[in-house]
C-alpha cells in the first residue's frame, strides 16, 4: 500500500507570541519548531499500517528546506523516505492553498491512505485534512481514535460530544488523527541512522495564491487581575461570595 | 448584500445550543440567514432556527446513515444555488468535521473557531485564536464564499421569534464516509468544550481515586463537565476527551476551576478565555493564580469538598 503521512513544522507549544512591527505576523526569532503533536500520531499510524499491511511510507510536509530535521526525524521511526514541498513563504500558506497543493502531490504519488493530524498546533485550523480529501474525490474520517483498515477500506472510531461514532470508509482516504489511536514510538539509533540513507526530495510546485488575509494579528488583552480570597476549606465562603455577587456566575 | 447559509446541527430536532449560537453569529453579519439542516426531526430543528433568526430553512431529506461527504456536497449545493456569500457552522465535531468539505466544494478559505465575527463595510472579518490563544488573528478573505466556524459559548443566543420558510431538496446518497453507529455517552454528561462550568484537575488531585472529587463538584454544579490537564491524561487518570490545553480541548465556559493545577503556558492556552477563573492550589506561587480571577490557597483534598457541599447549598437555594 502507498501510505503517505502528512506533517508540519510548528513552533514548540512553549512557544511565546510576539507580533512583528507590522502588526500582521508572529515574530519568528527564538522560535523551536517541531514536528505537531498530532502529526507524530499520524507517523506512528502510517508506519503501523505498513507494518500490517505492507507498502511504503513517505513523510510528506509542504515548509522551508529547514522542514528536513523534522522529515528526518520522522522517517527515523520506520518510514521509507520523505517530500518537502519547497515553499519559502509556508508560515503565511493558508489552509485551501496548502490543501490544492497538497492534493496535487498525493495524486501524483499515486496514495491510498493519507495520515494528517487532526490539526497544527499552530494555526489550529484543523482544515487541511478534510479539504485535501475534497479536492482529491476521497474519502475523509476526521479525529480518528481507533482504526481497523484493509486492502479496500475500513472503519475508525471518533469522538463527538455525544459519544463515540464509529465510521466505515472506503479507500482511497485521509484519515486524521487524534490524541488515544496510539502512542508515538521513539527513534532508536538504528533508526536514526538509516534515515540519513532514506530518500529525502525537496520538489517545487506551482503556486496556489492565498485567499486568507491577515488584517492584524494582536496579543490577547490581559486579563483584570484577581486576588487570593482566603487560604483553605474557610475561605469557600468569601469564594462562594464573589461568585454570587462579584462575578454573578452563581 | 449578504446571504449567510449556516448548518444547523440537531439531535432529533433539539438543535444543538452551539447550532443557536452560530445563528446569532449569522445574524450579526446582516442580510438574509439561511439554515441547513439534515437527518431525522429536522423540521422541527428547522423551526427553531427560525425561532432564532433564519429566514429560510433548507432540509435535505432522505439519505440513508449519515454521510459527513455527501453532506458537505449537499451543503455546497445549497450555497451555491442561493449565491451565499458566507457559510457558517458552530465549531463542534460535527461542524468542525463539516466546515472544511463545504469550503473545499465552494473553493474557499476556512477560518476555523472564530471568537468573533463582524461585516466592515461589506467586508467579513475573522477573529480567531493562533498558537491556541496566545495571540489573535483578524483576518479577511479572498475567496468566493466567506467560510467560518464559531467558537462554542462565544457568540450570544438571540431568540427572535420569527419563523422560516422550510423548503425540502434530496439528500445525496452516494457518500464515500458513513457512520454506522454512536455509543452514546451517559445520558446528561457534558462536553468539556460545550459546558458553560468546567471543573479541571491536575497532578495536585495527588491519584485517580481522590481525582473523583471533581466529578462530585462538576454533579453539585448540575451543567458541569469534568476537565483535566495533560499530565493527568498521561498518565491515563483521566481520557483525552477531557484534557484542556494546546494539544487538547480549547474551553470558553462562564465558569472555569482549576484544581490543583500549576498553571503550565500548555493548560492556559485551552482555557484563557473563560469568563471567570477561579484557582485552588496549595502552592501560593503557581503561575495559575495570576491569571485567575479568584484563588484559594489550600490543599484541593480540603477546599474541594467543602466547596462542593456550598454549591449544592447554593443550588438548593435555587
Amino acid at each position: 500500500m502507498k501510505i503517505v503521512a502528512c506533517i508540519k513544522r510548528v513552533p514548540t507549544t512553549d512557544a511565546q507570541a510576539k507580533i512583528t512591527p507590522d502588526g500582521k505576523g508572529l515574530d519568528a526569532a527564538g522560535f523551536q519548531y517541531m514536528t505537531s503533536f498530532y502529526d507524530e500520531i499520524a507517523v506512528e499510524q502510517a508506519i503501523r499500517t505498513k507494518e500490517a499491511l505492507g507498502g511504503d511510507v513517505t513523510v510528506l510536509t509542504v515548509g522551508p528546506t529547514e522542514a528536513s530535521k523534522e522529515v528526518r526525524e520522522c522517517i527515523a521511526k520506520g518510514a521509507d523516505g520523505g517530500v518537502i514541498l519547497t515553499d519559502a513563504t509556508w508560515t503565511g500558506r493558508d489552509a485551501r492553498a496548502t490543501a490544492k497543493v497538497l492534493a496535487a502531490q498525493l495524486a501524483a504519488m499515486g496514495a491510498e491512505v493519507a495520515f494528517f493530524g487532526k490539526v497544527a498546533t499552530d494555526r489550529d485550523n484543523g482544515a487541511v485534512g478534510p479539504m485535501t480529501a475534497t479536492y482529491l474525490g476521497w474519502a475523509c474520517v476526521t479525529d480518528v481514535v481507533e482504526l481497523e483498515l484493509g486492502a479496500d477500506g475500513g472503519t475508525a472510531k471518533r469522538e463527538t460530544e455525544s459519544g463515540v461514532e464509529t465510521v466505515a470508509f472506503s479507500l482511497p482516504a485521509v484519515l486524521t488523527c487524534d490524541k488515544g489511536l496510539n502512542e508515538p514510538r521513539y527513534a532508536g539509533l538504528k533508526g536514526i541512522m538509516a534515515a540519513k540513507k532514506k530518500p529525502l526530495e525537496e520538489v517545487a510546485f506551482e503556486d496556489v495564491p492565498n485567499q486568507a488575509q491577515v488584517a492584524r494579528l494582536e496579543l490577547p488583552a490581559a486579563r483584570a487581575e484577581g486576588r487570593i480570597v482566603g487560604q483553605g476549606a474557610d475561605a469557600v465562603p468569601a469564594l462562594i461570595d464573589a461568585l454570587r455577587n462579584e462575578a454573578k456566575v452563581l | 448584500m449578504t446571504t449567510t447559509l449556516v448548518f444547523v446541527e440537531h439531535n432529533d430536532g433539539t438543535c444543538r445550543r452551539a447550532a443557536l449560537e452560530c445563528l446569532g453569529a449569522a445574524a450579526s453579519l446582516g442580510g438574509d440567514v439561511v439554515a441547513v439542516l439534515c437527518g431525522p426531526g429536522s423540521a422541527d430543528a428547522a423551526a427553531r432556527a427560525g425561532a432564532h433568526g433564519a429566514a429560510k430553512a433548507v432540509v435535505l431529506a432522505g439519505g440513508d446513515a449519515f454521510s459527513p461527504d455527501a453532506v458537505a456536497k449537499d451543503i455546497a449545493a445549497v450555497a451555491q444555488d442561493l449565491g451565499a456569500t458566507a457559510f457558517l457552522a458552530a465549531a463542534t465535531s460535527r461542524g468542525k468535521d463539516l466546515a472544511p468539505r463545504v469550503a473545499a466544494h465552494l473553493d474557499s478559505v476556512l477560518f476555523s473557531d472564530c471568537t468573533a465575527l463582524s461585516n466592515e463595510g461589506g467586508a467579513l472579518h475573522a477573529t480567531r485564536p493562533w498558537l491556541a490563544g496566545k495571540a489573535i488573528a483578524h483576518c479577511t478573505s479572498d475567496g468566493p464564499v466567506f467560510c467560518a466556524t464559531t467558537r462554542v459559548n462565544s457568540f450570544p443566543v438571540n431568540e427572535t421569534g420569527g419563523a422560516a420558510e422550510v423548503s425540502e431538496r434530496p439528500a445525496s446518497t452516494d457518500g464515500k464516509v458513513k457512520v454506522t453507529g454512536l455509543a452514546a455517552k451517559e445520558s446528561g454528561k457534558l462536553d468539556v468544550a460545550e459546558a458553560p462550568v468546567v471543573v479541571s484537575g491536575g497532578r495536585g488531585l495527588k491519584d485517580p481515586e481522590t481525582f473523583a472529587i471533581l466529578d462530585e463538584l462538576a454533579a453539585a454544579f448540575g451543567n458541569a463537565a469534568v476537565g483535566a490537564s495533560r499530565a493527568v491524561v498521561d498518565a491515563g487518570w483521566r481520557p483525552h476527551s477531557e484534557q484542556v490545553g494546546q494539544t487538547g480541548k480549547v474551553v470558553s465556559p462562564n465558569l472555569y476551576i482549576a484544581v490543583g493545577i500549576s498553571g503550565a503556558i500548555q493548560h492556559v492556552a485551552g482555557m484563557k478565555t473563560s469568563g471567570t477563573i477561579v484557582a485552588i492550589n496549595k502552592d501560593a506561587d503557581a503561575p495559575i493564580f495570576k491569571l485567575a480571577d479568584y484563588g484559594i490557597v489550600g490543599d484541593a483534598l480540603e477546599v474541594v469538598p467543602a466547596l462542593t457541599e456550598a454549591i449544592k447549598a447554593v443550588k438548593a437555594q435555587g
